[in-house]
């Protein structure tokens, strides 16, 4: 005698939430859509307009602001490299891509990552929440993109931010929960409220980790533009998937190592802004 | 007792740690033991019916060994660490009926603390760090920082406000950490094993700067230690803890002198007795003493009944004017004793430790006077009988 037990129909009412919430929000997330997927454009169009010589030295200036002429010689001529492979517009597009998703990242995601640290209670919900959004194969996340979003970069841009914001929120929660106790209980002791102690110490001191998860969630942004080209978000990432479909091996790798550049770039200036902010908390 | 009023009271004081502890509390006020209370509920009794005053411009050194609870009750009195029982009052505010805006508003005005690991906020220059708690209160920048600038001058780091913690040594980090407490000018110092992680050396001077500012300061402090020999050098009273509990409480001679249990006598057993135990404790009653206008015919005839090495010499007040030994009195006749003095100094006030004693001993004929608040004499020191001192006091070594 066979058992009978009945597939759970998860699929369905995965579908049925989707439906339902595309059915309730998605003229909200239309709008914003379109709003956000102007804004990514226009930037990316007024600088793929910029002569690209000018752009490479603003982007070297603005390096060598934040961190030192090696790293910005280093991204000088890294941006020189892909002008060079004609990849300019689409490395643009990535760029303007990561940085927007990375945004959006952070303002949403230090927030939580501070409420989390701060009760335990929403700890205990965020903490299995980040797991499942960073363990989901990041390719699902474009498929209810597309119904809120529509296709193109805004969709791309969503999927990236959920894939790329676990980092960011764990980061910060561990790096406020790491504030040795013995400095806690000095800013109890001398009568600082919830927010004074928030500010004025348990933050401070968790910049460096918190710089640590912003830089994950950046390298996390570059490797999910790849897969977002899948939902025509372009870029590099368009380039790779256009070698793939056309099986162009040196194109595709030409592309990947594009990638590469751009992620050793992106890596090496916040890993030099994390490093620089650790040994202020030492010296100043 | 005197009639003003403690600064800080501290009333049947009890912390249970753990799930159980109402249970836990419950059981204990009802007689069970502690040991059977702890072995039924899991919790863990930190404190237990804590109580003892503080007054104000006092030192108290609250003692134990580590797990005593000393700690606890340090963290109760301003409630870092919530107390499940009993009261503590700073003057007329009673501490733990507090709300958490008063709470606050007490601890940014009446307490300052110290810590033992410093516990200097590493992203901040020592004036930032002395500037906190001013900060806190919300005092405009110019005016905290003039007042912490102050302080940094008082604990003598002057210069050193724009370095930042990890750049000063750990004696220096525990100035910086006794500066942000100072700045605040606040009533009372709580003061956690302050400086129980410096090295010998640089503890002892510390100990001694503390004493010093306090003489000038005037703050009430309550300063934990695990540590018998810092207890004497701050010199106050001593409120020694075991298990969570009282055991008892006096300066560190009381402890020596009527110890309340084994466990006290235990305690000060290895105690420095010459720097605790003071001339007053280890006098007797002089059997050798004239009035200056006698005769030394007539000192002799004492002396030689006595047995003393010396005799004792007061004016008509009682106060101590000097010695006279037998080889002087023979063939002196009748001679005023007056005119036969010698060792005008041999002598020392009833609250001088045994160290000084000792020393005036050293330098003397075998005798030295003890004289009291009013300088008349209150009894004599002969070199045995600080011997019998030495050894009253250690009895364990004594085999």
């Amino acid at each position: 005698m066979d058992l009978y037990i009945p597939r759970i129909p998860l699929a369905e009412w995965c579908d049925i939430a989707l439906n339902w919430a595309t059915e309730h929000f998605s003229g909200v997330t239309r709008a914003m859509s379109a709003v956000v997927g102007t804004a990514i454009e226009s930037t990316t169009d007024f600088l793929v307009g910029l002569p690209p010589w000018l752009v490479i030295l603003a982007c070297g200036l603005l390096v060598w602001r934040l961190t030192n002429a090696r790293i910005a010689i280093g991204t000088m001529l890294g941006f020189a490299f892909l002008w060079n492979l004609e990849l300019w517009r689409a490395t643009l597009q990535s760029l303007v891509l990561v940085l927007v998703s990375t945004a959006f990242a952070l303002a949403i995601g230090i927030p939580i990552g501070i409420s989390a640290a701060l009760s335990k209670r929403f700890w205990r919900i965020v903490g299995p929440g980040l797991d499942m959004m960073q363990t989901m194969p990041s390719f699902v996340y474009l498929i209810p993109a597309i119904p809120f979003f529509g296709l193109g970069a805004v969709s791309a841009c969503f999927a990236t931010i959920v894939f790329a914001m676990p980092p960011t929120i764990r980061l910060t929660a561990l790096g406020i929960m790491q504030t040795p106790a013995e400095l806690v209980e000095a800013a109890d002791a001398f009568g600082s409220s919830r927010w004074q102690k928030l500010f004025k110490i348990q933050l401070p001191l968790a910049i460096p980790t918190i710089m640590a998860g912003v830089n994950q969630t950046i390298m996390l942004a570059l490797s999910m533009v790849v897969i977002a080209a899948m939902i025509g978000a372009g870029g590099l990432g368009g380039e790779v998937w256009r070698a793939i479909q056309r099986l162009e091996a040196g194109q595709g790798f030409q592309a990947g190592i594009a990638i590469v550049v751009l992620a050793v770039i992106l890596d090496r200036i916040t890993q030099h802004i994390a490093h620089h902010m650790r040994r202020d908390r030492q010296q100043g | 007792m005197s009639e003003k009023q403690p600064r800080i009271r501290v009333r049947g004081l009890t912390k249970i740690f753990g799930d159980e502890a109402g249970t836990a509390f419950e059981r204990l006020r009802s007689g069970e033991s502690r040991a059977e209370v702890q072995n039924a509920t899991g919790a863990v009794i930190g404190l237990d019916n804590v109580n003892f005053d503080v007054d104000a411009g006092e030192i108290l050194v609250v003692m134990g060994l580590s797990g005593s609870g000393k700690s606890t009750c340090l963290r109760c009195i301003n409630r870092l660490i919530e107390p499940t029982d009993g009261s503590v009052h700073i003057d007329d505010i009673d501490v733990i009926g507090l709300g958490e805006r008063e709470l606050l508003e007490l601890r940014r005005t009446r307490f300052g603390m110290v810590f033992q690991q410093f516990a200097l906020f590493p992203h901040r220059s020592i004036l930032r760090n002395v500037e906190y708690g001013l900060e806190i209160q919300g005092m405009p920048p110019d005016a905290r920082r003039e007042k912490a600038l102050a302080a940094i001058e008082t604990v003598g780091l002057k210069g050193w406000d724009q370095h930042f913690p990890s750049q000063l040594s750990g004696g220096m980090q525990q100035r910086a950490g006794l500066a942000r407490a100072l700045a605040l000018d606040p009533d009372v110092l709580l003061m956690d094993e302050a400086f129980s992680a410096l090295d010998p050396l640089i503890r002892r001077d510390m100990q001694q700067e503390l004493v010093a500012l306090q003489k000038r300061l005037k703050k009430t402090i309550v300063f934990v230690s695990h540590d018998l020999d810092e207890a004497i050098a701050l010199g106050g009273r001593i409120v020694l803890m075991k298990d969570g509990g009282v055991v008892q409480e006096g300066t560190a001679a009381d402890f020596l002198a009527n110890p309340a249990d084994e466990y006290v006598r235990r305690f000060v057993e290895h105690i420095d007795v010459l720097g605790v135990v003071t001339a007053g404790d280890a006098m007797r009653p002089p059997s050798a003493v004239r009035p200056w206008q006698s005769t030394a015919e007539e000192a002799l005839a004492i002396l030689t009944q006595s047995g003393e090495p010396v005799v004792t010499v007061v004016c008509e007040q009682g106060r101590f004017q000097g010695t006279v030994d037998a080889d002087t009195l023979k063939g002196a006749g009748t001679t005023a004793l007056r005119l036969l003095l010698s060792d005008r100094s041999a002598y020392v006030p009833f609250t001088a430790t045994l160290n000084e004693a000792v020393a005036r001993l050293a330098s003397g004929r075998g005798e030295i006077a003890v004289t009291g608040p009013d300088g008349t004499l209150a009894g004599v020191i002969a070199n045995a009988d600080l011997v019998a001192a030495l050894a009253r006091r250690r009895p364990t070594t004594a085999h």
